[in-house]
C-alpha cells in the first residue's frame, strides 16, 4: 500500500503540467463549493445576528388594507391598556434632506413616539428621546444618531443644534448610538438616522398621515400571548380578514432567513457539485489515456506478477491521490480568497472563514469522485491480457 | 516439471485461421537448458509466454509442476508467475520511471516480502550481475546490456524455478551477448532451468537440447 502510494505520487510528479491541468477541474469545483458556502454562512451568520439583536419582545405590524377603519394615535394609545400588551410605537419613515451649516446630505427620518425607544432597545448617549408632549405639540425637535451627527454637523456633542430636514427646522435635543448591527447597517446604507415626533413627520411628509399603516408592540408577559392579542384585535378591526395586515417577530423573521440560506445552500452547493463532477470526468479522461500510454507497463508488471487486484489497487490510487491533491490545492486557495475577501470587506464587519465542515464534505466528495471516476479507467487496465498488453507498442 | 500435450494456439485473423502453436507437446525436466530455434512468425514467443503462463491454450493441457494451467484464474496466475517464473525479453521491458533497483524490486512487492529482506535479495542479485555501482539509475541512463542484466536480476530475484529468455540478446551487440550467455550459463550449473528462444544457432548450442519449431510445429534436434 505504502509502496502503490509511492508510486502514484511518483506518476503523478512525472508529468507535473499535465496532473495539474487535470487537477484544474477539481481544484475550480473544491473552491466554488468551499468559498461559495463560507461566504454565504458568513452573510447570513452577520444577519441572523442582527436579527437576534433586534430583541425578542417585538413584534412588527404592517397594514396593507385599512378597510375604512384606520389606526391612529388614539387607537394604539387604547390597545396598550389591553391585556398581553406591553408597549405600542407607530413608526413612519421618510428620506429627507439634512442641511446644517454648509453640510448637506439624506437621511432617513423615522417618526414615531416615546414607547420606541424601549420596544427597539435604542441606547441614548446624549439628552432625551422624544417625549409625549412633543408628540402633542408636533414640536420640532430630532434625536439623531452618532453618524448622522458626525456627518452632518460634525461633532458628537451637538444637542441644541438646529439642523433642517426638508428645509424644516429641527432642535437636536438627542443623540443615539449607532446601531451596528441592524439590518441596514450590514448592507451599509442608511445608518444616517433621526428620530421625530410622528405628528411632526405627518407635517414634513406627505407619506405619512394620521392613519398608521406600520408599528413595533412589545409583549406584556410573552410573544405568543402578545401576538394571539394583537392579531385578534386587528382581526376584530378589519373585518376577519387576516390578508389586510401582517404581524412578524423575530421568530418568524429568523425562519424564513434560515428558509432563504438552506435553499441558496443547497443551490450553490449543487453547482459547485457539478464542476466537481465535471472535474471528476477531466480526471477520468486523463485516467483513460494513462492507462492506455502505460499499457506496456502493465503488461511488464502483470509477467512479473501482478494480478489484476494490484494493478485496479494501483490505478485507483493514482486517480484519488490525484483528486485529493486537486482538493488540498483548492481548500488552501479558497482559505487565501476568503482571508482575502475578509479583509477587503473588513468595514463591514461580516467574517468570512473557511467553514471546516464544507470542508471535510469537499474532502470526501474528491475522495468519492476519485474512486468512482478511477473505477472505469483501472478497471480497463486491471482486464488487460498480459501478452496483448506486452505486445503493445513494439 | 512441464509437461505440455497437444497444446494448440489459434488466433483468428480476418477470415481465417492462424495456428500459432499447432498441437505441440514437449516435456522438460527440471535443470535442463532449452534452447527453441525458429524462423520469425514461427510460434516461438507463442510456446513460451503459455509455458510462462502469461496465456493460455485454446487446446490441450499443460502441467508446471504437475498443475493444470488452465484450471487456474488469472489472479492465481499473476501468482505463479510471480513465484516460478522468471522472464527476460528481447525489448528489456524495464519500467522507465523506476531505477534499476525499484526495478528488481518490483517482484519481491508483489510477493509481499518485508522491506529488510527485499533490500537485501536487491543487493545480492544486482552484485550477481555486476551491477552494483548502477542500482540508482534509470533504464534510460543504462546501455542495452545494463538493462538486460537488470532484467536477468529481476527474473531470478524470487528464485524462480524456471528462467524464460525470449530472444533476450536480440538486441545486443557480440560482446554483451557473450556476457548475458555467461549470465544465463552460470543460472543453469547452479540448477536453474532455462529455457531460451533465439534466431542464433552459435546461441542455441550452448544449450543441452534444441527444439526447432516452424508454423507452429515443434521438432527436436538431439546433439
Ligand atoms: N494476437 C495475435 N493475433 C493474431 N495473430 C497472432 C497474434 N499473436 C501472434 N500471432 C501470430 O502467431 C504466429 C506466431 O507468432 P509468435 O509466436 O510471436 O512468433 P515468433 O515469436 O516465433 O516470431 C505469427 O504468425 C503471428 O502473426
Ligand atoms: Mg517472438
Amino acid at each position: 500500500m505504502i509502496q502503490s502510494f509511492k508510486m502514484a505520487l511518483k506518476s503523478i510528479a512525472g508529468n507535473k503540467l499535465r496532473s495539474f491541468l487535470t487537477m484544474l477541474g477539481i481544484i475550480i469545483g473544491v473552491m466554488a463549493l468551499v468559498i461559495l458556502v463560507s461566504l454565504v454562512s458568513g452573510a447570513t451568520g452577520s444577519v441572523t445576528d442582527s436579527i437576534f439583536s433586534l430583541g425578542s419582545n417585538l413584534l412588527t405590524v404592517t397594514i396593507s388594507d385599512d378597510k375604512g377603519a384606520p389606526i391612529n394615535l388614539q387607537t394604539l394609545n387604547e390597545w396598550m391598556e389591553k391585556d398581553g400588551i406591553g408597549l405600542i410605537a407607530p413608526s413612519g419613515e421618510t428620506s429627507a434632506t439634512a442641511r446644517y451649516e454648509g453640510n448637506s446630505g439624506s437621511v432617513t427620518v423615522y417618526g414615531t413616539t416615546p414607547p420606541y425607544e424601549t420596544i427597539n432597545g435604542l441606547s441614548l448617549l446624549l439628552g432625551r428621546f422624544i417625549k409625549s408632549s412633543d408628540v402633542d405639540n408636533h414640536t420640532n425637535v430630532a434625536v439623531i444618531n452618532e453618524t448622522a451627527a458626525t456627518e452632518l454637523i460634525g461633532y458628537t456633542d451637538c444637542i441644541g443644534e438646529e439642523v433642517s430636514l426638508d428645509g424644516v427646522k429641527f432642535t437636536v435635543v438627542g443623540l443615539l448610538e449607532d446601531d451596528e448591527k441592524s439590518l441596514t447597517a450590514v448592507f451599509g446604507r442608511g445608518s444616517v438616522v433621526a428620530y421625530i415626533p410622528y405628528t411632526s413627520l405627518m407635517r414634513l411628509s406627505s407619506e405619512a398621515t394620521s392613519n398608521i399603516t406600520s408599528f413595533s408592540v412589545s409583549a406584556e408577559t410573552d410573544m405568543a400571548t402578545a401576538e394571539a392579542a394583537v392579531t385578534s384585535l386587528l382581526m376584530e378591526r378589519f373585518d376577519q380578514d387576516d390578508d389586510a395586515f401582517t404581524v412578524s417577530s423575530r421568530d418568524m423573521l429568523e425562519d424564513a432567513m434560515s428558509d432563504v440560506t438552506s435553499v441558496l445552500m443547497i443551490l450553490l452547493g449543487s453547482i459547485a457539485g457539478i464542476s466537481l463532477i465535471v472535474g471528476g470526468i477531466g480526471i477520468m479522461n486523463i485516467m483513460l489515456v494513462t492507462v492506455t500510454e502505460r499499457t506496456r507497463e502493465i503488461g511488464i508488471r502483470k509477467a512479473i506478477g501482478a494480478g489484476r487486484g494490484v494493478i485496479l489497487q494501483q490505478f485507483l490510487l493514482e486517480s484519488v491521490v490525484l483528486c485529493m491533491f486537486g482538493c488540498a490545492i483548492g481548500v488552501f486557495l479558497s482559505w487565501a480568497v476568503l482571508r482575502i475577501i475578509s479583509v477587503v470587506v473588513s468595514s463591514l464587519s461580516i467574517s468570512f472563514s473557511l467553514e471546516w465542515n464544507v470542508v471535510l464534505i469537499a474532502v470526501g466528495f474528491c475522495f468519492l469522485i476519485g474512486i468512482v471516476f478511477g473505477l472505469y479507467p483501472a478497471n480497463k487496465a486491471a482486464k488487460m491480457e498480459p501478452v496483448e498488453a506486452l505486445r503493445y507498442g513494439g | 516439471m512441464i509437461d505440455l500435450k497437444n497444446v494448440s494456439r489459434v488466433y483468428q485473423v480476418g477470415s481465417g485461421k492462424v495456428y500459432a502453436l499447432n498441437k505441440a507437446t514437449l516435456h522438460i525436466d527440471a535443470g535442463e537448458f532449452v534452447s527453441i530455434v525458429g524462423p520469425s512468425g514461427s510460434g516461438k514467443s507463442t510456446l513460451m509466454n503459455i509455458i510462462g503462463c502469461l496465456d493460455i491454450a485454446d487446446s490441450g493441457t499443460y502441467l508446471l509442476d504437475g498443475i493444470p494451467i488452465e484450471d487456474y484464474t488469472e489472479t492465481e496466475l499473476a501468482k505463479i508467475r510471480n513465484r516460478k517464473i522468471g522472464f527476460v525479453f528481447q525489448s528489456f521491458n524495464l519500467i522507465d520511471k523506476l531505477t534499476a533497483e525499484e526495478n528488481v524490486e518490483l517482484p519481491l512487492i508483489y510477493r509481499g516480502v518485508g522491506k529488510a529482506e527485499r533490500k537485501a535479495r536487491v543487493a545480492e542479485v544486482l552484485e550477481r550481475v555486476g551491477l552494483t555501482k548502477w542500482s540508482h539509475h534509470l533504464p534510460t541512463e543504462l546501455s542495452g546490456g545494463q538493462q538486460q542484466r537488470v532484467a536477468i536480476a529481476r527474473a531470478i530475484v524470487t528464485k524462480p524455478s524456471l528462467i524464460l529468455g525470449d530472444e533476450p540478446t536480440g538486441n545486443l551487440d557480440s560482446k554483451t551477448t557473450g556476457e548475458i550467455m555467461e549470465i544465463f550459463r552460470e543460472l543453469h550449473e547452479q540448477g536453474n532451468t532455462i529455457m531460451l528462444i533465439t534466431h542464433d544457432q552459435e546461441i542455441a548450442e550452448q544449450a543441452s537440447r534444441i527444439i526447432h519449431i516452424r508454423d507452429g510445429v515443434l521438432s527436436e534436434v538431439s546433439i
